[in-house]
C-alpha cells in the first residue's frame, strides 16, 4: 500500500524539473530554465535551507541545493578505503595517505578520486558506446565495449597517473582548488585496447594534431548542455603503445568513481588527460579546445614568476609530462623507534614520460644523502619501487626526506618549487617524521 | 507507625498511583493502534486516502534532516563545517547551491582572491550575478578564510606518534 520512498538523487536523476515540482512545488521560467515562477516553491526551498535564497530568480532549474545533497558521513564512499581523506564531496575528491600507497600495484580501494563533475548514474555496460570523430577522422565510427574487445588486441600495463594539482596544499600564497597534499597519485594495472589501434582502424588522417575526450559525467550545475571536462593530448602522445582505452583496473571492472565502464589511461601526464566515463574521442586538426583546456586550467607560466604574481592567459602553457617525484610509503609518518634500531624504508618514484635513474634519502634535512635501491619499472610509465634501511644513533626528532632523480639528471627540489597561479606540479621531496627514544 | 514509616508509605502510594496513570496512557495508546490497524485492514483504500503519504508529504530523508539540522558547535555549523559569522546565511544559500562546503573551507584567499574565484565561477560555471550580496559574501570569506603565511616549506604537522617495532 505504502508508496516507495525514493531518495532526492533518484528524483533529480529521473527528471530534474519534475523533481523541483514534486519536492518544492517549484516552476521555473521555461525559456531560461531559471528562477521561480510566481515564487512557487521558493518558500519551501528556503525553509529547507534555513535561509533566503539570494538571487533566486537566477537559480537554475533542476538543481539540488548542495546543503541537501551532503552525504551522511565521510565514509559512505562505496569501494574506497575508510582512511582515504575526503577533500570534497561534491564533486568527489579523495586522496590517499602515503602509507596506504605501499602496494606496488595500487588496489582499487586505495586509488584516489579526482572528479570534476557528478558521477554518471545508471551505467549500462552493454549499451555503452564510444564514438571516434573529429576533423581528422574521415567518417565517425561508434563501437560498443564488446566490439572494442573483439576488434582489437588487449594490453595490460602498470601506469602511474597523478593529478596535476597534487601537492597544491603547500603553495604560498595558496592556490584555489582542492588542497591535495601528496595523495593524488596511484599506479594500477590497466587493461584495454591501444588508442593507436583504434585510431588506425578509423583511418586517422595525417593532419591530426590533438585528441580530445568527452565523458558522461554531469556538470555540477546539472545542465546537460555543459561539458564538465574535455581534455586530451597531442597526437604523438596519443599514439604511444601505453595509451589505453581501458575497461579494467587490476583485472576487475574499474570502480565507478574512477570511470567505469570505460576510460582513457595516459600515464605520466596530468591525470586530467585520462578521461573517465569515456563516450567520445575527437581527433582534432587543432590543439583541442574542450572544457578545461583553456588557461588557466592545467597550465603553468611559460617563465618563472614571483609568488602571487598575476600571469596573463597568453603567458600560460599546457602541462605535459609530470615532473620527477617520489613517496615514502613505509613506515607511516610518526614512527617512534629505539636507538640503533634498523628501520626499513620503502616507497615509489616516477618521472612523467621519463624513467627514474636514482633514489636518495636523507635523515639530516638534506645535508647528506644516502643512495636507496631502485628497481626498474615493469613497463614504461609505471612507478619504480625503492627501498633503503637506516639506523639512528642519537635520540631526538628526525625527518626522512626522499629525493628521486630522473634519467636527465633532474631531481626533486627540497622546498616547494616555482609558484604558479593554480598550484600545479609541486614535486618537493616527501617528508616523514621519526622520533628516536 | 513512626513518622518516617508513614512518609515512606506515602511515597510508595504516590509511586503506585503514578504507574497506574502511565498504564492508562499505555492502554489508550494500544487501543488506538489496534483500531488504526483494523481500519487499515478492513478499509485499506480509505486508510490510504486518509493517512497515506501523498507525494508532496513524502519528503526524502535528506530534506527532513536539512530542515532540522542547524546545530552549531564552537562557532562552526556542524552540517557544513562553515564558520558562523555575518554573511554565513548568504554563503550557505549561494555557494552551496552548486558545490560542497568543503570547497570553501579547504581554501584560503584574500578578498581579491575570493573575488577572482567568484568571477571564474560566473564566467565558466553558470554562477549568477550576486548583486549586493557579493560584498557580504566577500567580507565573510576574506575574514574567515584568509591565507596564512606558510613560508617556503611549513613544518610537518598533525603527526600521530606510534611505536614502530623491529
Amino acid at each position: 500500500m505504502k508508496k516507495k520512498r525514493i531518495g532526492i538523487h533518484e528524483l533529480y536523476a529521473k527528471d530534474p524539473i519534475e523533481a523541483d515540482r514534486l519536492l518544492w512545488g517549484r516552476e521555473s521560467d521555461p525559456a531560461s530554465r531559471r528562477g521561480f515562477l510566481k515564487q512557487a516553491g521558493l518558500a519551501a526551498m528556503s525553509l529547507a535551507l534555513g535561509s533566503k535564497i539570494v538571487h533566486a530568480n537566477e537559480m537554475p532549474a533542476g538543481l539540488i541545493p548542495t546543503l541537501l545533497d551532503q552525504p551522511q558521513s565521510d565514509f559512505e564512499l562505496p569501494g574506497k578505503h575508510p582512511d582515504l581523506v575526503v577533500l570534497n564531496d561534491k564533486p568527489w575528491n579523495v586522496e590517499t595517505p602515503a602509507h596506504l600507497l605501499d602496494d606496488v600495484i595500487t588496489p582499487a580501494d586505495k586509488f584516489f578520486v579526482r572528479n570534476n563533475g557528478l558521477v554518471p548514474e545508471n551505467i549500462d555496460v552493454d549499451t555503452w558506446e564510444l564514438t571516434i570523430d573529429g576533423e581528422s577522422i574521415p567518417e565517425p565510427i561508434t563501437f560498443s565495449i564488446a566490439q572494442l574487445k573483439e576488434l582489437f588486441k588487449a594490453y595490460t600495463y602498470q601506469l602511474t597517473i597523478e593529478c596535476g594539482g597534487n601537492g597544491r596544499a603547500e603553495f604560498n600564497p595558496p592556490a584555489k582548488g582542492n588542497q591535495w597534499s601528496t595523495g593524488a597519485v596511484a599506479c594500477a594495472s590497466w587493461t584495454g585496447v591501444r588508442l593507436k589501434d583504434v585510431l588506425e582502424y578509423c583511418k586517422v588522417k595525417s593532419d591530426a594534431v590533438y585528441i580530445g575526450y568527452y565523458g558522461k559525467d554531469l556538470h555540477l550545475s546539472r545542465n546537460p548542455q555543459k561539458v564538465t571536462i574535455s581534455r586530451g593530448v597531442p597526437i604523438k602522445k596519443a599514439l604511444e603503445d601505453e595509451t589505453l582505452i581501458a575497461w579494467a583496473m587490476n583485472g576487475e571492472d574499474i570502480p565507478v568513481l574512477n570511470g567505469h565502464p570505460l576510460r582513457l589511461v595516459i600515464g605520466g601526464w596530468p591525470a586530467s588527460v585520462s578521461g573517465k566515463w569515456l563516450t567520445r574521442i575527437s581527433v582534432r586538426n587543432i590543439i583541442h579546445d574542450g572544457s578545461k583546456m583553456e588557461a588557466p586550467s592545467y597550465r603553468v607560466p611559460k617563465y618563472p614568476v614571483a609568488p602571487g604574481e598575476t600571469v596573463k592567459d597568453e603567458d600560460m602553457k599546457i602541462i605535459e609530462s609530470m615532473p620527477v617525484k617520489s613517496l615514502i610509503t613505509y613506515p607511516k609518518t610518526g614512527a617512534t623507534v629505539k636507538k640503533g634500531q634498523t628501520i626499513k624504508l620503502r616507497g615509489h618514484a616516477w618521472a612523467g614520460d621519463l624513467a627514474v635513474k636514482e633514489m636518495h634519502i636523507s635523515v639530516d634535512f638534506g645535508a647528506t644523502w644516502q643512495k636507496a635501491n631502485l628497481k626498474p619499472a615493469p613497463n614504461r610509465l609505471a612507478w619504480q619501487s625503492w627501498d633503503a634501511s637506516i639506523s639512528l644513533k642519537e635520540e631526538g626528532y628526525y625527518e626522512v626526506w626522499a629525493k628521486a632523480t630522473d634519467e636527465k639528471g633532474i631531481s626533486q627540489p627540497m622546498v616547494v618549487p616555482g609558484w604558479n597561479p593554480k598550484g600545479y606540479l609541486n614535486n618537493a621531496t616527501h617528508r616523514i617524521a621519526l622520533k628516536v627514544i | 507507625m513512626s513518622k518516617e514509616e508513614k512518609e515512606l508509605r506515602k511515597d510508595e502510594l504516590d509511586l503506585v498511583q503514578r504507574i497506574v496513570k502511565r498504564m492508562n496512557v499505555l492502554v489508550y495508546a494500544s487501543l488506538f493502534i489496534v483500531l488504526v490497524a483494523m481500519f487499515n485492514i478492513m478499509a485499506p483504500d480509505t486508510a490510504e486516502r486518509w493517512f497515506g503519504e501523498t507525494e508532496k508529504e513524502a519528503l526524502p530523508e535528506e530534506v527532513v534532516a536539512a530542515i532540522s539540522d542547524d546545530l552549531i558547535e564552537n562557532g562552526i555549523h556542524v552540517k557544513t563545517g562553515l564558520i558562523v559569522d555575518d554573511g554565513f546565511n548568504q554563503v550557505k544559500a549561494t555557494c552551496l547551491a552548486c558545490h560542497s562546503a568543503k570547497l570553501v573551507t579547504q581554501n584560503r584567499a584574500d578578498r581579491e582572491g575570493w573575488k577572482k574565484m567568484i568571477r571564474w565561477m560566473q564566467e565558466t560555471q553558470n554562477l549568477w550575478d550576486l548583486g549586493q550580496n557579493e560584498d557580504i559574501i566577500l567580507d565573510y570569506l576574506a575574514k574567515n578564510y584568509a591565507p596564512e603565511d606558510k613560508g617556503r616549506r611549513a613544518p610537518l604537522k598533525n603527526i600521530e606518534w606510534y611505536t614502530l617495532e623491529d
